[in-house]
């Protein structure tokens, strides 16, 4: 390995970051649509959204190659906006947010369903508009959920190994995460490096759900009240 | 005791999967020789009633990491000497038995619709060339040809800053294929199965000459088995299918 150890893990943390954001969003954003109308084909569209979670890495990769590579359906269009994702890292991002967003996805669903109505009911009654049920009741009530899912999320794209390998590639300082940086140090039999990546590794996740674990009661603490 | 018939019935199994082991061989070949081994594979299993070969692919140097971490394989087939030398030192493989049993050739290849003019590694240089596929130097025989040559050329450090490394030879011919790369480097024979996707644009001089070794693994369960299949590979039936897929002799 040419880079320093630091490398691959800013990498992995920028990657995470991005993807985090945008599957929390998105995931929040289809958690509250289908948690609230019903229309045919809602459980299709659950199962489909659901899917990057049961589906093989290599199988979410292939789909994202086919999909985005520069022959792609959807890549050819990209390319002519000057847009490139495979190989780059940018890439490794919709890599991660596809299988994080399923994690988001369905915590907030589920947050979003045991939101009781008769609250959202009481704050239109007092003459609050749809947003501002949405942002000043809704969301503060459902937010344990959510941030439950987003910190999966987050951990499930700083892990993401199968399908970023497959559209992001192994380019060193590029889209080289420490998932990819390990499996690279033990291909070619430097096990130094894989031990000291390993720890890293170790060390971050471990800093990750420590924080989780700070974070994630004062939220609920502040929102729902008697939760400590 | 009700436990005594399943405890037999364990060792039954176990026993069973062990006879079924030994007339297993497993050999890891070079991802280049995917093909032309499989042949090999099937009709050295036909000249000897009762034996199974399994073959495992992959970049030379992953399968001689397996190797030495415990794998149980008992042939193995490397795309470059430096491999074959690191499984002499690692004691990996037994020295007496090292032959080399093909040659091959490097080749610079595009996609075959491609209309970019490369007819030269210098070519690689111009600016409509995005990025080039090569097997990773660390761990993939294919690259350390490329990277010897390119050095050679005084363009090493040109192509690697667009450079893709691949996991093995198979993936980088897969990125010329798919159009990913505008151009990469592969073994003629890697070339030679995708004819429809992509084009061989300049045949690559290389530093040192690209020999695949072969050898019988360190393992003593099936040297006698393993010897007889290296020599199957050596004789003119296993040469002659080794030369349709276009490897040279050695």
């Amino acid at each position: 390995m040419d880079n320093p150890v630091w490398v691959p893990l800013a990498l992995s943390l920028k990657v995470a970051g991005w993807a985090t954001l945008l599957a929390a969003v998105a995931g929040t954003a289809a958690a509250y649509a289908l948690s609230r109308w019903r229309w045919p084909g809602r459980d299709l569209l659950d199962a489909l959204l659901t899917l990057p979670l049961v589906l093989p890495p290599t199988v979410l990769g292939y789909y994202l190659l086919v999909l985005l590579g520069r022959r792609g359906v959807l890549g050819e269009t990209l390319a002519r906006w000057g847009i490139e994702l495979v190989f780059t890292w940018q890439g490794a991002v919709i890599a991660a947010a596809v299988v994080a967003f399923p994690l988001v996805f369905k915590s907030a669903r589920a947050a979003f369903e045991n939101v009781d109505a008769q609250l959202e009911n009481a704050a239109r009654v007092l003459g609050i508009g749809e947003a501002g049920v949405f942002f000043r009741v809704t969301l503060p009530l459902a937010s344990r959920g959510i941030a439950a899912g987003v910190l999966l999320g987050f951990a499930r794209a700083l892990g993401e190994f199968g399908a970023t390998l497959m559209i992001a590639g192994n380019l060193p300082g590029r889209t080289q995460t420490l998932s990819v940086a390990i499996y690279e140090a033990v291909q070619a039999g430097d096990d130094a490096t894989a031990n000291l990546l390993v720890l890293i590794t170790s060390i971050t996740c471990v800093a990750v759900l420590l924080g989780a674990g700070r974070l994630l009661p004062l939220a609920a603490g502040v929102r729902s009240g008697a939760q400590r | 005791m009700a436990l005594k018939p399943l405890v037999a019935a364990a060792f039954a199994l176990a026993t069973l999967s062990a006879n079924a082991g030994a007339a297993e061989l497993v050999v890891s070949a070079a991802a280049s020789l995917t093909n032309a081994f499989k042949d090999v594979a099937q009709s050295y299993e036909k000249a000897h009633p009762g034996a199974k070969v399994v073959l495992n692919f992959g970049a030379s140097d992953v399968l001689l990491q397996q190797i030495v971490k415990g794998a149980p394989a008992d042939v193995y087939a490397s795309a470059d000497q430096k491999a074959m030398d690191r499984a002499v030192q690692e004691k990996a493989v037994r020295p007496d038995s090292r032959v080399d049993f093909a040659a091959n050739q490097i080749v610079l290849i595009v996609p075959a619709d491609s209309t970019l003019p490369i007819a030269s590694l210098q070519d690689l240089t111009r600016g409509e060339v995005k990025r080039v596929a090569y097997g990773n130097p660390a761990s993939v025989p294919v690259g350390r040809y490329t990277q010897g040559a390119l050095r050679a050329a005084g363009l090493w450090d040109a192509v690697q800053a667009k450079g893709v490394p691949a996991q093995n030879v198979r993936q980088s011919l897969d990125y010329v294929a798919r159009g990913e790369v505008e151009a990469g480097f592969v073994f003629a024979t890697d070339a030679a199965i995708m004819p429809d996707k992509v084009k061989v644009a300049v045949r690559v001089p290389s530093q040192t000459p690209v020999t695949y070794p072969i050898a019988v693994t360190a393992r003593d369960a099936n040297a006698a088995q393993a010897q007889e299949f290296v020599n199957y590979v050596l004789s003119p039936a296993g040469q002659a299918i080794l030369a349709r897929y276009g490897f040279q002799k050695p």
